[in-house]
């Protein structure tokens, strides 16, 4: 509808220019400093002058390395034997000041493949504990995007029927949703208390008294599990309406000719409710995803990435640095590794779940 | 006949009952909340462990609340939430709706390359500026009462300014503007209308709906504030309520008065949401329809 009518430079830089400035000044600046920033040693608060340090944030942060040892050897040529097995050499002797092998200066062991053969491999990180925090919040996406997804949707089915007083149920569900999610933390904290939490009480009185107690968010083993149901407990209402609004569109007269022709429930879903909600599908899990890397204030409220760093995530790592230690390079430096993550896995999830038809 | 009713009763009932279930695992750990906020805290810690962790049983009283004014100033909390809050909705219903208008409406140069931009900025998670943000608002300069003074930190508008414009509420205001009759504001424009007549007077009054949503929208987003305020406010004069939790976990955490602390900063959204729980819904579902 362009016309002279519509036409209006100076109204129209008048009423956006306000919030194109603001987008511009706290999103876009921040954004673009982040990738300036990581190639320098900036710290919040420092007497000596920004310096330019090139990739050496990155380096220090990803830096792998792989280190294959043999066995020691005695004089003779003979496997120097410990406690009837083959004693290695230790990784600190090569990672420690040791100028034969530069490179695993200031490394450590992430993980080994163990001994085949004679010898024994070692992955060895320059930051082991970003490793691990890169690893878990993989993790988390990897459990939660499908879980969450999938539950949202069983929920949204079952909400979804014509029954008396269903709408009460659906406010329930979505609940949670409007909590914040640190005031939720800390009464799953309370839940998941090792002593005398809910938890354990509720699976102990399940079990006749069988089930002995764990300490939920204190042990490696349990730490991220808990993390996650109480996550999914939290944000499940909000995907759940999302599907709602997908399976509102899908025509009932589709449903009718189906009722007609004798559809069993399976092939109702199969063939008309499923295929209807590709698209909501494609976005339900393109937003989980997103949220789910930036698992942040859970970690915090719960757990500060202990125990033994088993729930350290990414974000918590680039705040821990940089507002921690007020390392702002090293935390931009996290940040732009979030982003390049984020936008390759939405890449990735768009590309897998293209349209294949549509010319 | 019988048969078939007898049969159509009973899966009636297992439906109900599994929408029961699922309302119980929703709903416990707020009724758990706001039941143990009335609880001392060795009654708290006992009935944690069975089925009177959320019956009001027991001795109850408003102890663990006067303990909790005691402990923290939570009036202050409060108000540096709710003034927060309100003034970063007001200021972004307003600034969000007048760009949504004239991204929608008008013909200005540089249009289209601004939106694709705006439209870029949702891609990017808050989580990822959060750093960067942090050194500039240390940095960047101020004009107030007191002349021109350094850095944000500690301070309102530190909370406010930097959420006032986001990607996702100029693109709501935007796509609900498009089915908008757009004949009804050229004719203005033929009468010779100005453009804020036009926003104030025809646009507006059509707009509840919209201004519903992104208000919502705003109101839990910045009521539920945590890392910014974790980084930016130091001083208890400015901090809001999430981050006042900290004062109730030292060394010896008493329960009761945690719980009486969330309880009381969470109940007024619940009820909030409760009375409004269709616009709440609807809102936040419009924010998942856009792909």
């Amino acid at each position: 509808m362009a016309s002279k009518f519509t036409v209006s430079n100076r109204s129209g830089w008048l009423m956006a220019g306000p919030s194109i400035a603001l987008i511009f000044g706290f999103i876009l600046l921040p954004f673009f400093f982040a990738f300036g920033l990581s190639f320098t040693n900036q710290r919040l608060i420092s007497p000596n002058p920004t310096e330019f340090t090139g990739f050496d944030n990155y380096r220090s942060l990803l830096g792998l390395g792989i280190l294959t040892l043999e066995p020691i050897k005695d004089a003779s040529g003979a496997i120097q034997m410990k406690d009837g097995a083959p004693e290695f050499p230790t990784v600190r002797s090569i990672t420690r000041n040791n100028p034969d092998y530069p490179q695993y200066a200031g490394m450590r062991e992430w993980f080994n493949f163990g001994t085949s053969g004679d010898s024994i491999t070692y992955v060895l990180a320059r930051d082991v504990v970003f490793m691990t925090a890169i690893v878990n919040t993989f993790l988390f996406v990897i459990i939660v995007a499908p879980l969450q997804g999938g539950l949202a949707l069983g929920l949204a089915l079952l909400i979804n029927q014509k029954l008396r007083g269903i709408n009460f149920f659906r406010t329930i569900y979505f609940m949670p949703v409007v909590v914040s999610i640190v005031v939720v933390a800390i009464l799953w904290r309370i839940i998941y208390d090792g002593n005398n939490g809910l938890l354990n009480n509720i699976l102990s009185a399940l079990t006749f008294g069988a089930f002995q107690p764990v300490n939920w968010l204190g042990e490696t083993s349990t730490a991220m599990g808990a993390v996650i149901a109480m996550s999914i407990w939290q944000a499940v209402g909000f995907h759940m309406v999302i599907w709602l609004s997908g399976l509102q569109t899908i025509s009932p007269t589709l449903y009718e000719a189906a009722a007609i022709e004798g559809a069993s429930k399976w092939q109702v879903f199969r063939y008309i409710t499923w295929p209807g909600l590709k698209n909501t599908a494609v976005l339900v899990f393109i937003v989980i995803t997103m949220q789910a890397f930036g698992l942040f204030s859970q970690i915090n409220v719960m757990t500060k990435g202990g125990p033994l760093d088993s729930t350290q995530t990414i974000v918590f790592q680039a705040i821990e640095r940089g507002y921690g230690k007020q390392d702002i390079s090293g935390g931009s430096a996290i940040s732009v590794i979030l982003f390049v993550i984020v936008l390759s896995v939405s890449l990735i999830q768009r590309w897998l779940t293209r349209d294949k038809g549509a010319k | 006949m019988m048969q078939s009713n007898d049969n159509h009763g009973l899966r009636l009932f297992l439906r109900y009952l599994l929408l029961v279930l699922i309302a119980v695992m929703f709903a416990f750990p707020l009724v758990f909340m706001v039941m143990s906020s009335f609880k001392p805290d060795q009654q708290l810690l006992l009935d944690s462990g069975n089925v009177r962790a959320f019956l009001p049983v027991g001795d109850l009283s408003f102890n663990n609340y006067f303990e909790a004014f005691e402990r923290a100033p939570i009036g202050v909390f409060i108000f540096n939430s709710v003034l927060v809050t309100v003034v970063t909705v007001v200021l972004s219903l307003f600034l969000c709706s007048t760009a949504g208008f004239a991204f929608t409406f008008m013909e200005w140069r540089g249009r289209k390359l601004a939106f694709t931009i705006i439209l870029a900025t949702l891609i990017v998670p808050f989580e990822t500026i959060a750093i960067p943000l942090l050194l500039l608002a240390s940095k960047m300069p101020w004009i107030g009462f007191d002349g021109l003074t350094w850095g944000w930190l500690n301070s309102y508008r530190v909370q406010i300014i930097p959420f006032i414009a986001d990607g996702l509420t100029i693109y709501l205001f935007a796509q609900y503007f498009k089915d908008l009759p757009g004949e009804l504001i050229e004719a203005a424009r033929v009468e010779g209308a100005s453009w804020w007549q036009i926003y104030r007077k025809i646009v507006m009054p059509l707009s509840g709906p919209v201004l519903a949503t992104a208000a919502i929208l705003k109101f839990l987003v910045m009521y539920n504030q945590y890392l910014w305020p974790l980084m930016v406010v130091q001083q208890e004069e400015y901090r809001p309520v999430m981050v006042g939790l900290q004062y109730f976990f030292q060394l010896n955490i008493a329960w009761g008065e945690v719980m009486a602390y969330l309880s009381l900063i969470t109940i007024p959204v619940l009820a909030f949401y409760l009375y409004l729980q269709k616009a709440f819904i609807a809102s936040l579902a419009s924010t998942g329809v856009k792909g």
